[in-house]
């Protein structure tokens, strides 16, 4: 029931630890069990690191990578790693406050994305987009974060209050339905097929050298700047705001932020508004980087980003946008160059896989995550 | 130590009636507290001490009879107009906020006040000069005497007319337990009334104005705290044969 700054204490991932010191109380098993743990450590460790040293020898060698796309890969990285980071700090904030995951998350994002792109349209239609896109921009941003905002809102009015003392795998299950609702009321409303946002203006998608050596496409550099301003932003909201304290003593302690005339139904609510804003921030930031939606866009980067959120130590904002990029870099780095310098053909193809290992070796490796605290239950009177 | 006498009751229990389900906990329990009083609710294991606290702040509403504050009905009410009014708790174990620095921890005590705090953080700073020192401390690295200053200053922070106690001895040391009952004391003085729930009978007496026993949900005794320190069935059910 106690949880810290949007940090429960009860660690999500403190059950994988619970697991390994429950087979070490076996004597059979006990050496076993560390020891293919320890084989694993090490083995990612040589697996990476020799293909990171490959890499390099090769790119000093004039073959294989070279530094533009060495730079291309690192941007691409930090601009998708950042759309993560969006992404995350909803499941991070619900996380904190209400001690599950909500997996409907993803959904909430792919449903921003998709009412905004029936309004790029329309703008695009009438010219807008092309004669003042920094509007049409700010237009659909605000839609996206309205639609993800209310959307948000109603699955915790209509699927969550009801179960808020219902154990946590209840919420947790619950969540992985509303997402398949949400899916395929999106696929029933607007239909199955792909849409394309209409192509941003010609200044943003050529590169602009930022400092004058590094080129960056535009569109990279306002997805950098969009999701800082709006880290920054939720930074403040929550540190430095009284909805913001609120939210955090609801997060560690509902019963006393209650005695501290606290709404905590009210707090919860704004928690999930929050998290949606960003989720619909996040969908533009997508339709900048890839353009395209679907009804089943939300379920990978919604399982990313959660990825990432557990990365940054779940429940913690500032990890959640570090993990968010860290997770990118990964994917777009570690595929190429790790994956590459292996010599693995079509390594391109193969993010998934190191986003989902970069999963699994956190586990192994940190299970708190890069930011997390290890508090376990008891340490509270 | 003699019983104030007062036109209206800060807080009042007329006939009070609860229940859990079809359990009867509280049984036509009456309490009055007059301002600037310490009064003490004693009584051991489930004998509905928390439950009249919970009753109090509209965590559990009687099902017959009413809590008054000020002459004014508050049963039924939720916690966060009750909290309004001026009633707030210092809970059992202190429950801080550990992750917020202590400053944090005190300026959430007035989070339905939107007036200047500075007055009431001197006036805390007054009281126990240590919590300046640490003002920027995460409350959760604090010891637990000062994690008892800071409870007792979080719960100051609304400007309550009753401050309830829950089990302010509960695990503490004993050196800790004489320091917090002085807290208590302190703050009853500077004209906040005190409603204190304890199990330390011995404790709770000796600062205390007067009290009321609590046995299965009836109060079975009420009396000055002087007289209930002579009473020789309370001797022998609270008090202990050493005393």
């Amino acid at each position: 029931m106690a949880a810290p700054l949007l940090i429960r204490r009860e660690d999500e991932t403190s059950v994988v630890s619970k697991t390994v010191s429950k087979s070490r109380a076996g004597k059979f098993r006990d050496g076993w069990v560390d020891g293919f743990l320890w084989f694993i450590r090490i083995a990612a460790i040589l697996v990476v690191g020799f293909g990171i040293f490959r890499s390099v020898v090769m790119t000093l060698n004039g073959e294989g990578t070279s530094i533009d796309a060495w730079e291309n890969l690192i941007v691409s990285g930090v601009a998708q790693g950042a759309m993560y980071g969006m992404l995350a700090l909803g499941y991070s904030m619900v996380y904190g406050v209400l001690g599950f995951i909500n997996f409907a998350h993803g959904e909430v994002f792919m449903g921003g994305a998709m009412v905004s792109f029936f309004v790029a349209q329309a703008l695009f239609d009438n010219g807008v987009w092309e004669s003042n896109f920094a509007l049409s921009l700010f237009i659909i941003l605000i839609v996206a974060v309205l639609t993800s905002t209310l959307i948000a809102v109603i699955v915790e009015r209509v699927a969550y209050r009801p179960l808020r003392d219902a154990p946590r795998i209840i919420p947790l299950i619950t969540s992985i339905g509303i997402s398949f609702f949400l899916q395929y009321t999106f696929a029933g409303l607007f239909g199955e097929g792909v849409k394309t946002y209409p192509t941003p203006p010609d200044y943003l998608r050529n590169k602009v050298n930022v400092l004058g050596f590094l080129p960056i496409e535009g569109t990279k550099i306002l997805v950098m700047v969009v999701a800082l301003i709006s880290m920054i932003g939720l930074y403040f909201y929550v540190q430095k705001t009284r909805a913001g304290r609120a939210m955090r003593a609801v997060a560690e302690d509902k019963e006393i932020a209650a005695l501290m005339g606290i709404n905590v139904d009210r707090t919860i609510v704004s928690t999930f508004a929050v998290g949606g804003a960003m989720a619909g921030v996040a969908g533009i930031l997508w339709a900048l980087l890839f353009r395209s939606i679907s009804f089943i866009t939300g379920f990978l980067p919604g399982i990313k980003a959660f990825t990432a959120a557990v990365l940054g130590g779940i429940g913690n904002l500032a990890g959640a946008m570090v993990g968010g990029i860290v997770l990118g870099l990964f994917e777009n780095v570690g595929t190429i160059v790790v994956l590459g310098g292996l010599g693995i053909p079509g390594a391109g193809t193969l993010k998934d896989v190191i986003s989902f290992s970069a999963l699994v070796l956190v586990l192994v490796f940190r299970p708190r995550g890069l930011f997390g605290e290890r508090l376990s239950h008891e340490d509270r009177p | 130590m003699t019983d104030t006498v007062s036109t209206t009751p800060v807080l009042e229990f007329r006939n009070v009636n609860t229940h859990y389900g079809p359990v009867q906990i509280l049984n036509g329990v009456n309490i009055t507290i007059a301002e600037g009083e310490m009064v003490c609710l004693l009584g051991g294991n489930a004998s509905g001490k928390t439950t009249t606290l919970k009753t109090i702040l509209g965590m559990v509403t009687p099902t017959s009879g009413e809590v008054l504050l000020d002459g004014e009905v508050i049963s039924g009410m939720s916690t966060t107009h009750i909290v309004e009014r001026g009633v707030s708790m210092v809970p059992e174990n202190r429950r801080l906020f550990a992750r917020m620095t202590v400053l944090e921890n005190l300026e959430i005590g007035a989070y339905l006040r939107s007036d200047d705090l500075t007055e009431d953080l001197e006036r805390i700073f007054e009281l126990f000069p240590r919590v300046k020192e640490r003002l920027a401390q995460k409350a959760g690295t604090l010891s637990g005497g000062e994690q008892q200053m800071v409870a007792v200053g979080r719960a100051m922070m609304s400007r309550p007319k009753v401050l309830l106690m829950d089990e302010p001895s509960m695990g503490l040391a004993p050196v800790l337990v004489a320091q917090n009952f002085d807290i208590i004391e302190r703050i009853n003085k500077a004209g906040t009334t005190v409603f204190m729930v304890e199990q330390n009978a011995n404790m709770a007496l000796s600062i205390a104005d007067r009290g009321y026993v609590l046995q299965t949900g009836e109060i079975v005794l009420a009396d000055t705290a002087e007289n209930l320190l002579a009473n020789p069935q309370m001797r022998a059910a609270y008090l202990g044969h050493t005393e």
